[in-house]
């Protein structure tokens, strides 16, 4: 096999264990706001349910797909692929296990950041390419939201870079042996908590959720859309909020770490993976949503500077303790 | 009445900039029904609102003039048919009052029982519902929803029992009420109200510990007291605006007299205090609901005799306003009788008819998310707006 195959080989393995990731974590998300409502959830498909997200997805393919009559119809077509697109590239940096990923940058985390904010063109496109005055609303609420978080996000993601002293995230992982990041006294679990909270935020998650808010704009940016180009863009925010769950696991959770044979570290991120997804869902089954206002307050008033904050110290503890002034 | 009768806008300060017409309904998630508010945008910021109703309009009122006195109290569920027990209550209690019909005791407080429990119903309904205005069908708004509406379906289990229906009662019967305790029903509303209390204290702490509830609640849509008189609002809207006026102390009906109770008072007007006033109603309702069956009489639940037309009950010439605090307010049934088995006109007077009157006035200057959470605590329901 020749080697410039190998990358294309690792990406389409990798898509696709995405895709299907992507396709029983919202089983999961229904079971356990199921749970948590004192309902049971997807019981009929399948034993407990288990085809359910498999009949969605043939739903979703069956559907009429409706292009609005006075639509930007190029913007609105492009705008589901533009969109999942970043989400999907998010995944190119993330090693799985040591040696076992698409491409282990040197600026892995960098690059990672970088795409995921680029989803916000995709959901502007789709806002102003619908024309349709809650989608309008919506796009203009996007552009708001995920520019005020996406700092607080990053910054927050920086903190365990400083503690670890690369932006490649299997150097990340590694640094991580003996003591992961969540457990590092006062700043990890700071910085955790900002991250959760950040994370919630920039995927758009209740109760973050204001630009698909339906309560007020129906569904938001994607009011108009149907059948498959829905489905793309369901499926372009969950897995953009696998990838922000598999980047929580490896920035403050150790990544792969875990006991056990060696093979089974996939596994055991994964699974990290699944409890930081479970407390972002966790959080959005239990508020009510806030303000458009009230969010770009906590926004800039708390969040930032407390990230910006946090970031500062830690790089004085860092050198302090590298130094050992 | 025209479109434009209907519209009310209030400017607020125009900085100039470019405005959005936007429609909020009548088919919106929270339309609560089919509310139209035709919304005008700043931004984010709404300085208008057409509020445009009609679209549930079912001609009761014309109804009410072919149905017989026997008939009518069945089809009046249907105006409130989140609180259909109150509807039921006025038209009877009018009927009653033009005929001088006497109500045995024990009816007028098996009356007061499945109006109370109603109330209840019917606010658990509205908690839920205005959760999930504010915290959306997808994210924890649902989760309160999912939680009041089970609690819901315990008196409408209850209900059931008593009357064989979940939604559409039709217990009311001009003289009294048309079916007796069931065995063991006693016992059941019992163990049912003690735990709805509990609940009631776990809702209070999951949503006044909660800073993003409060947020979206405190100092939004203060309707103030002069506002709220001027208006004619009535029910806990009116009494979170500091009148604690409720027609169940002001002018007391089927022996409500009986009963202690307080008549909960707020002072802001604002969302949250909407809320705490009927925080404190769940309580003392249920209050009335325990006393009522310690105090039960015993005796006959009907002043007449058993049916056996429908055209049996004539009422005498005559007319009255027959009034009962409904879970939004007044409601109100003016009826002119001609002495036939059918009234000669009947006129509804909606609570939530007149407390969405004064949407249009609060709403400009709010954010279009504060317009849901404000429209959720007026608490319409669009079967007795429209009628």
């Amino acid at each position: 096999m020749p080697a410039w195959l190998t990358p294309f080989i690792a990406g389409f393995l990798v898509l696709n264990a995405v895709i299907l990731i992507v396709t029983y974590m919202t089983l999961l998300e229904r079971k356990f706001a199921a749970r948590m409502q004192s309902r049971i959830g997807p019981y009929r498909v399948g034993p407990h349910g288990l085809l359910q997200p498999i009949a969605d997805a043939v739903k979703l393919m069956m559907k009429e797909d409706v292009v609005p009559t006075a639509a930007d119809k190029p913007v609105y077509n492009l705008a589901p692929i533009v969109f999942l697109i970043p989400c999907m590239l998010i995944f190119a940096t993330l090693p799985f296990a040591p040696g076992l990923g698409v491409a282990d940058l040197n600026i892995g985390i960098l690059f990672f950041l970088a795409v995921s904010s680029m989803e916000i063109v995709g959901l502007f496109m789709a806002g102003w390419g619908s024309n349709n005055k809650y989608a309008l609303l919506s796009a203009m609420r996007a552009v708001n939201q995920v520019i005020s978080y996406d700092l607080p996000f990053i910054f927050a993601s920086l903190t365990p870079v400083l503690l670890a002293g690369s932006l490649q995230m299997s150097e990340i992982a590694a640094a991580q042996e003996g003591l992961w990041f969540v457990f590092y006294p006062v700043i990890g679990q700071l910085a955790f908590l900002a991250f959760i909270v950040s994370t919630v935020a920039a995927e758009n998650r209740a109760p973050f959720d204001i630009l698909e808010a339906e309560s007020e704009l129906v569904a938001g940016f994607r009011v108009e859309y149907s059948g498959m180009k829905f489905a793309l863009i369901q499926f372009g925010e969950y897995a953009h909020i696998l990838g922000a769950s598999f980047l929580g696991a490896l920035l403050f959770f150790g990544a792969w770490a875990g006991p056990g044979p060696e093979w089974l570290g996939p596994l055991w991120f994964l699974l990290k993976a699944m409890v930081v997804f479970l407390l972002v869902t966790w959080v959005r089954w239990s508020f009510v949503r806030i303000r458009v206002d009230q969010i770009l307050a906590l926004s800039w008033k708390a969040l930032m500077p407390a990230t910006l904050m946090l970031l500062v110290a830690t790089a004085v503890v860092v050198v302090w303790r590298t130094d050992g002034v | 009445m025209t479109v434009a009768s209907t519209t009310s806008r209030v400017e607020v300060d125009y900085a100039g900039g470019e405005r959005l017409t936007m429609n909020m309904g009548p088919q919106h998630p929270s339309a609560h029904g089919v509310f139209r508010a035709v919304l005008t945008l700043e931004g984010e910021t709404v300085v208008g609102v057409d509020a445009v109703i009609g679209y549930l309009h079912r001609c009761h009122e014309k109804l009410a003039e072919t149905l017989t006195y026997a008939q009518y109290p069945s089809i009046a569920s249907k105006t409130d048919y989140v609180a259909a027990m109150t509807s039921e209550f006025a038209y009877v209690m009018a009927a009653e009052t033009i005929g001088k019909i006497e109500v045995p005791k024990r009816a007028q407080y098996l009356r007061v029982i499945v109006a109370e429990l109603q109330r209840v119903a019917s606010h658990l309904l509205w908690l839920g519902t205005w959760c999930m205005d504010m915290g959306g069908a997808l994210g924890g708004g649902a989760t309160i929803f999912l939680y009041t509406i089970r609690e819901r379906e315990l008196i409408l289990d209850l209900f059931e029992a008593l009357v064989g229906a979940r939604l559409l009662y039709g217990f009311f019967q001009v003289g009294g009420v048309r079916y007796d305790l069931p065995a063991g029903w006693i016992d059941a509303c019992r163990k049912t109200v003690d735990f709805i209390d509990g609940r009631i204290d776990e809702y209070e702490r999951m949503l006044e510990d909660n800073p993003f509830f409060m947020a979206r609640a405190q100092g939004v849509g203060v309707i103030s007291r002069e506002l709220a008189e001027d208006v004619g609002i009535s029910g806990p809207l009116l009494r979170a605006s500091g009148v604690p006026f409720d027609l169940r102390r002001a002018a007391p009906y089927s022996s409500y007299e009986d009963f202690e109770f307080t008549v909960p008072s707020e002072t802001a007007g604002d969302c949250f205090a909407r809320y705490r006033v009927r925080m404190v109603e769940f309580r003392q309702s249920m209050a009335i609901v325990r006393q009522a069956l310690d105090r039960l009489p015993e005796g006959t639940i009907s002043s007449r005799p058993g049916l056996k037309s429908v055209a049996q009950i004539r009422i005498p010439k005559g007319e009255t306003y027959a009034r009962v605090e409904g879970a939004r307010g007044e409601v109100g049934c003016y009826l002119i009788a001609d002495g036939s088995a059918k009234p000669y006109r009947m006129k509804w007077r909606g609570a939530s008819f007149s407390n969405l009157a004064v949407l249009p006035l609060i709403i400009p200057g709010h954010k279009v998310a504060d317009v849901v959470a404000i429209m959720g605590s007026v608490d319409p329901v669009f079967g007795e707006v429209d009628r």
